[in-house]
């Protein structure tokens, strides 16, 4: 059997190219904590209006005792309900995620807010918002005649407006 | 050789496949002009995305399977000099895929199934759509069958001898796409039928797209392989070259089967029903499968270089200006690698476990697979067509300028097209959009861009018409043409080849293990939690 020198050294370089990224993706992972939705909890997604979570009244925002924020959401053809919500910038943030019908998908273009909601499934994304201002959420899963029109509103204020629009009340309907 | 009725399988495989591909180009302008929503009149989701769902049938799988079907049965008549064994079975094979096809079109076109080329439960098609795919694999399933035996009466006729490299690598695509198309199968089987039809009440959708990625990605290199099998065995040749390594390309091929199969879950990056650590353990692997791509950019661009040199070219960079860039062949592989590197690209941000969170289901996917699939896959299909179409009918080619215009056309078009669709991604434009309805300021930013790929679709449309009128006139040609396929020689004559360099045997027990560990807890923890599943749900 021939294999050339040169061949052997490509080979060689491509192993450490393939290496390299493989490194800097597992270090993402492990070290600085960036993870997909991954969760791997079941819902019955036929019966979230009896759920305890994800009953309609249970939806929006939710403030934890430790400063971060939960955020409660359903999607459904055609939109993510409560269709408005207001966040805090820099704040520690939990998207849960569930569907009422078929498969959708969702993102915050410009953010790294982005999960599958999978019917049967709650999809839990962690992420902090850094920039203050007027995001669409939008369905990136075709869902039916409807995909284009599937999508809600997001304005994220800076975190001491934020605590000032919840002492008031009102900040989970915008 | 007498191989008419060879010709005559191939020829009627790969007019099937080209058929599909000029209605889908036609369907492919009619949607980006729709989208773009500057043509009020045109205005019809239902049109849209029956039109969508019918042009990722016809492309993903009409144009591929069949093409790699025609393209199999001749590479094996000719690598082997054996007849195609059994001629009845080959035929029934085409004749129950091509009864899929026609049936799944029947729904397709008449908009009860548009649910896409992927179609995720819970939205249901037609249980006939459903019917149709399931028997255009099954007739795949007869063309596999065949090449394997093939391969194998060949082996036991030459014992110890290298199998010819072009009919390793469609013997190793026959044995990838019979583990590639079982999880579409499990699930089109056990799931979607069954639930289609009423028999079932619910579908677990998680389960179903994890089957679903199973098939995902290998079915790309299922589509691939044709266009390596011509980068390393037909090139070279056409260049006025030799093959700089036979041996490398086999170790590719294997590297590409084994390590295509288990990595599916780079489709599930951003899905709830797998955990972290499956989909970073088939992130690693994603990673693995780019070694024999990087590993033919070497070989193949070797081979070009050696060609390049043979035909006079001097200095560093001299031997590419010396290639014969009007032989289609060649100019296709130019092109198609060209966009490889930028696809390539795309793809390694797309398999980045982060940096994918960026890019899902945007605009951004939509235009990485045109652009590599469209692109670099089907550009050397119709290197290999203008290359065939001669041999196969007898009657020289039309017009091989119109040849050569038309892959230009092809690659500026293509380029023109994807470029935009990147951004769009980019700027947050999630795909399989019919119009634009999002009242946010973003969007006005999109609009230059859906504007640009008008046009790149207008070129791609032109350029689709060239290529079929130019096999069609080919064919009804009245001048005669003698000639057979020629494969290139390696520089170096294969000699002492380790048998798992000539043999599929270990390989596939390591795929059997892969898999296993790829893809066994991750389905079997279906059974083993308290699941909820989906109704039926129109579209």
């Amino acid at each position: 059997m021939h294999i050339d020198k040169l061949e052997k050294n490509w080979a060689g370089i491509s192993l450490g190219i393939a290496g390299l990224f493989v490194t800097v993706i597992l270090g993402s992972a492990f070290f600085h904590g960036i993870h997909a939705p991954s969760n791997v909890e079941t819902i019955d997604s036929a019966k979230l209006h009896l759920s305890a979570e994800f009953a309609e009244d249970k939806l929006g925002v939710e403030r934890n005792p430790n400063g971060s924020v939960t955020v409660r959401m359903v999607a459904g053809r055609y939109g993510f309900y409560p269709k408005d919500l207001t966040l805090p910038a820099e704040t520690a943030i939990t998207f849960r995620w569930v569907s009422l019908d078929v498969i959708h998908g969702v993102h915050m273009p410009m953010t790294n807010m982005s999960t599958m909601i999978v019917p049967g499934y709650v999809a839990q994304v962690s992420t902090v918002l850094h920039h203050a201002g007027d995001y669409p959420l939008l369905c990136n899963e075709y869902c039916g005649m409807g995909h284009a029109h599937m999508w809600s509103n997001i304005k994220v204020v800076s975190k001491a407006q934020w605590d000032a629009l919840n002492t008031q009340g009102g900040a989970n309907h915008g | 050789m007498d191989n008419v009725a060879e010709k005559k399988l191939a020829l009627t495989h790969f007019w099937v496949a080209f058929g599909a591909f000029g209605l889908a180009a036609v369907m492919g302008l009619y949607q980006v002009i729709e989208r773009s929503g500057f043509f009020g009149f045109l205005e019809s989701r239902e049109v849209y995305y029956a039109s969508v769902s019918t042009h990722g049938v016809l492309m993903g799988f009409v144009l591929t399977t069949f093409f790699i079907m025609g393209f199999g049965y001749y590479v094996a008549n000719t690598t082997l000099k054996l007849p195609v064994w059994n001629k009845t079975f080959a035929w029934t094979g085409f004749g129950v895929a091509l009864t899929g096809v026609v049936l799944a079109a029947l729904p397709l076109l008449l908009g009860q199934a548009s649910v896409l080329f992927t179609f995720y439960p819970p939205l249901m098609a037609h249980p006939i759509f459903y019917i149709g795919a399931t028997l255009l694999v099954v007739g795949s399933w007869f063309w596999c069958v065949s090449m394997i035996v093939m391969y194998m009466q060949w082996k036991k006729a030459n014992p110890g001898q290298p199998v010819p490299l072009a009919m390793f690598a469609t013997t190793a695509n026959a044995i990838l796409w019979l583990w590639t198309s079982a999880g579409v199968a499990v699930e089109v089987l056990f799931q979607l039928i069954p639930w289609a039809l009423g028999w079932i009440d619910t579908i677990d959708a998680g389960l179903a797209r994890t089957l679903f990625a199973w098939t995902l990605h290998p079915i790309v290199y299922f589509w691939l392989i044709p266009t390596y099998t011509a980068f390393y065995t037909l090139v070279p040749k056409q260049a006025g070259g030799f093959l700089f390594s036979d041996e490398m390309a086999r170790a590719a091929f294997i590297l590409l089967v084994v390590f295509s199969l288990p990595i599916g879950f780079h489709h599930l990056y951003m899905d709830p029903e797998q955990a972290h650590g499956w989909k970073i353990l088939h992130a690693v692997g994603t990673f693995v499968v780019t070694l024999p791509t990087f590993i033919t950019g070497f070989t193949v661009i070797a081979s070009l270089e050696i060609a390049g040199r043979l035909n006079g070219g001097k200095g560093l960079f001299g031997w590419i200006a010396a290639l014969p860039w009007n032989n289609p062949m060649v100019l296709a592989i130019i092109l198609g690698l060209l966009m490889l590197i930028f696809g390539g690209f795309g793809g390694l941000v797309n398999a980045s476990y982060a940096m994918n969170a960026m890019v899902h289901n945007t605009a951004w996917i939509s235009g990485h697979f045109h652009l590599i699939f469209g692109g670099t896959t089907i550009i050397m299909y119709f290197g290999i067509a203008y290359y065939f179409w001669p041999i196969l009918t007898g009657k020289p080619l039309f017009c091989p300028s119109m040849a050569i215009a038309q892959l230009w056309s092809w690659f500026i078009g293509m380029v023109i097209m994807t470029t935009p669709w990147h951004i769009l991604g980019l700027l947050g434009q999630p795909r399989r959009i019919d119009s634009v309805n999002y009242n946010n300021l973003l969007t006005i930013s999109w609009e230059p861009y859906e504007v640009t790929m008008i046009f790149g679709g207008l070129i791609l449309v032109v350029s689709a018409g060239m290529l079929v009128y130019n096999l069609y006139k080919t064919h009804l040609g009245s001048e005669s043409y003698q000639g057979e396929v020629e494969y290139a020689e390696p520089i170096h004559a294969v000699k002492d080849l380790p048998g798992y360099l000539n043999s599929f045997t270990l390989w596939n027990i390591v795929i059997g293990v892969f898999m296993l560990i790829a893809f066994g807890y991750p389905i079997l923890q279906f059974f083993l939690m308290e699941t909820f599943g989906s109704g039926r749900w129109g579209v």
